[in-house]
């Protein structure tokens, strides 16, 4: 198993890294320039993976398959994951891939052993179920921003305030001076700027208008305020709306002068370029697995719910401000013993051993810390009273 | 005038058998099994109509009493976000620019289609040679056969790129002329209400150019040779004995292309940019249908009443589709009695 995440990752770097030389190729013109030819130092090689230990004893009288449904954002994680955790424990994990608010509508209704979100389950939405529930962090993944502009490659530097105006549509044209003032040295092309969003509810939005209304005043007033500018769905004001990652990412790509948000794993397999955006510390970060990592870096209080935002909280220096988190939602209080087990059993594997795999698929392991209070989590689960973990 | 001397010429001539036949069925089992069938496969397709309806208003109601029943119909500004569970005015599910959207769409493919449609029938019918009339009419045929997400992909994929250049032409020309420039206006950027509405012509062009196709052959022989016979070119012969003839058929055909423009998703819903928030008037601009806002949000309708009013889109969309088929059949039925 451990070869064949080596491997994977391997590969994804030999491909990050010859879309860099694509790039830097397309741009040696004499009219066009490319703002950052080779990836920021911190982006560059390989991270170790974790290897957390740390998870909690097998429970055993396991059930021999579970059903998780919801956020579309970890699926080619929660794949990945299923796939290899079935090889290693014979335990079968369906996960339908629906997208974060059907996966809390599905938990809801009991039709799911487990449910995922990109937004964490607010005490309304636990109230519409059945009881309370234990929300676990699973990983880290960066939202990019992505665009089609010719002849520029990416590393494109965008501040929060800018983005906003640009998403608003208040910034129309990609020769703005807004624009241009952030990036000294580039050409940029008088074409109308081509804004793509998603037109489904989405975790992702989430994350990304959780970004711009925490960086961006001109975005919150054209939202009409704080409490509407954020949200898995939003009222854009302008833009082309696309289903899904790959319909936004289709978008982009079809459309010169297109610029939207996906998530890391899609820009890369798109071949999309993507913009440096600056952090709370002020500099212009490019998105990747490290810089994700440093994201919840400096964060040390967690509430003991893990209901935390990490969205643009952190004040380290290299952290990527758009990194958000992915939650599984499990009924604190389970009936039934051997999908309590299996449950128990499943989420201390994608705690500890899971995490290794995440780069493999461009996702972010979790933190140390973070990662301690996540198994933590799972002591918490009970069956008809009585803790699951002994 | 027809159907009455035919069956009265029938009952002439068959009388007697009709009566023995009519004895027969009642005696045997089959017969009486094979009618009951009959009328039950009938009337579960008019309960299944009925059941969507009443499955529509029921799941929908909640929206309709909190924002009352015609508040949808008069706003123009969708944003679920702004909705909440305690106000009821302004109505955040406004559908005004949805049913814009249809009708745009589908007007746009109607323009394009029954002049392309009405003019392939008549190639087939008329003009062709025989030996290529019948694999013609298959290939129409089959544009029917090809699924509706290939649409959506060959227009983002192939059909976007081809337009661009003569649509960029169009709005730096028709776009900058007063008052009708709004219609035109640019940027353009691919998905727009005019590229769905060229999807959605090629998709009905094939059951408008079968339909007329049919009506075309069943002028009868006689009048296309009366045509011939006092000195009619081909043109002449069409428009005097054929056209007069199939006009109500291609109005039919139409409304039937017109029916499946309506209620089309998939491939509107991934050429048209899904621009659900107001009303965007350039047809070169982004926008939303009813059925394409019902696709995109259904999976995850958290906010209060979002469901709920996706539900009452679907209940003016069945409306609307039901008005539209029983006009075209109302004008079959009529052309058929002409």
């Amino acid at each position: 198993m451990a070869r064949t995440s080596t491997a994977l990752r391997g590969a994804l770097t030999a491909v990050g890294g010859s879309l860099i030389l694509a790039a830097c190729g397309g741009s040696g013109t004499a009219t066009t320039s490319a703002p950052s030819a080779t990836p920021a130092p911190v982006c560059r090689g390989t991270t170790a993976p974790p290897g957390y230990n740390n998870g909690v004893a097998t429970v055993p009288g396991q059930a021999s398959s579970l059903s998780g449904a919801g956020s579309t954002f970890v699926a080619p994680m929660m794949s990945v994951w299923t796939s290899a955790y079935a090889t290693t424990s014979s335990v079968q994990v369906a996960y339908q891939s629906i997208g974060s608010g059907a996966g809390i509508a599905q938990l809801q209704a009991t039709t799911v052993d487990f449910g995922d979100s990109d937004a964490f389950m607010t005490d309304a939405d636990i109230a519409k179920g059945k009881g309370p529930v234990v929300q676990i962090p699973l990983v880290q993944a960066p939202v990019v921003v992505a665009y089609n502009l010719p002849g520029v490659a990416s590393g494109l530097k965008f501040s929060g305030e800018t983005l906003g105006k640009i998403i608003a549509g208040q910034i129309s044209s990609w020769n703005d001076p807004a624009i241009v003032s952030l990036n000294p040295g580039v050409t940029l092309p008088n074409l109308p700027i081509a804004v793509a969003h998603r037109s489904d509810g989405s975790g992702t939005t989430f994350i990304f208008t959780d970004f711009l209304t925490k960086e961006s005043p001109s975005w919150v007033t054209a939202l009409g305020g704080p409490s509407t500018s954020v949200g898995k769905t939003v009222a854009w004001p302008t833009g082309i709306g696309g289903k899904g990652n790959e319909g936004v990412s289709a978008a982009i790509g079809q459309t010169q002068g297109g610029i939207g948000y996906v998530e890391l794993a899609y820009a890369i397999s798109q071949h999309l370029t993507y913009a440096n955006v600056k952090n709370k510390a002020g500099s212009f970060i490019q998105p990747c697995v490290q810089t994700a990592a440093a994201a919840t870096v400096g964060i040390t209080t967690y509430p003991s719910d893990l209901r935390v935002d990490v969205v643009d909280a952190s004040h380290n220096a290299q952290a990527y401000p758009i990194t958000g988190l992915t939650w599984a939602l499990l009924y604190q209080n389970q009936t039934d013993a051997t999908k309590a087990a299996a449950l128990v059993n499943f989420f201390s594997w994608v705690l500890t051993k899971g995490q290794d795999l995440a780069t493999s698929v461009s996702y972010t392991p979790l933190g140390a810390e973070l990662q301690r209070l996540c198994v933590g989590q799972l002591r918490k689960v009970t069956l008809n009273g009585s803790p699951v973990v002994s | 005038m027809m159907p009455p001397a035919t069956a009265g010429g029938i009952v002439a001539i068959d009388g007697p058998a009709t009566r023995i036949s009519l004895t027969r069925r009642r005696r045997r089992p089959g017969e009486a099994f094979f009618g009951t069938g009959v009328a039950i496969t009938g009337g579960i397709v008019l309960v299944l109509i009925g059941a969507m309806i009443v499955f529509l208003i029921v799941q929908g109601l909640p929206a309709m009493r909190h924002y009352g029943f015609f508040s949808f119909l008069t706003s123009a500004r969708w944003a679920p976000s702004e909705a909440k569970a305690t106000v009821t005015t302004p109505n955040a599910y406004g559908i005004v620019q949805f049913i814009y959207g249809t009708a745009l769409t589908s007007i746009i493919g109607m323009l394009i289609a029954v002049p392309l449609a009405v003019g392939v029938a008549l190639v087939i019918t008329e003009i062709a040679p025989r030996r290529i009339k019948r694999p013609l009419s298959s290939l129409v045929d089959l544009l029917a056969a090809v699924p509706s997400v290939v649409y959506g992909f060959w227009g983002i994929f192939a059909l976007i790129p081809a337009i661009r250049p003569v649509v960029d032409f169009l709005t730096s020309t028709l776009g900058t002329v007063p008052v009708i420039g709004a219609a035109f206006g640019g940027p353009f950027f691919g998905v727009s209400y005019f590229t769905a509405g060229l999807v959605l012509a090629i998709m009905i062009l094939p059951i408008i150019a079968a339909v007329c196709r049919e009506v075309f052959r069943s002028t009868p022989r006689d009048e296309r040779e009366a045509a011939f016979a006092i000195g009619a070119t081909r043109w002449e012969m069409i428009r005097i004995a054929v056209l007069p003839r199939a006009r109500s058929g291609i109005v039919g055909a139409s409304l039937l292309g017109l029916g499946r423009a309506l209620g089309e998703t998939i491939a509107v819903t991934m050429v048209i940019g899904n621009s659900v928030l107001t009303i965007n008037h350039s047809i070169f601009s982004q926008g939303a249908t009813m059925s394409s806002v019902i696709a995109n949000e259904f999976t995850e309708a958290t906010e209060p009443f979002h469901l709920e009013a996706l539900f009452v889109v679907g209940f003016w969309l069945l409306i609307m589709a039901l008005v539209v088929n029983a006009t075209a059949r109302a004008i079959i039925r009529r052309g058929v009695a002409v």
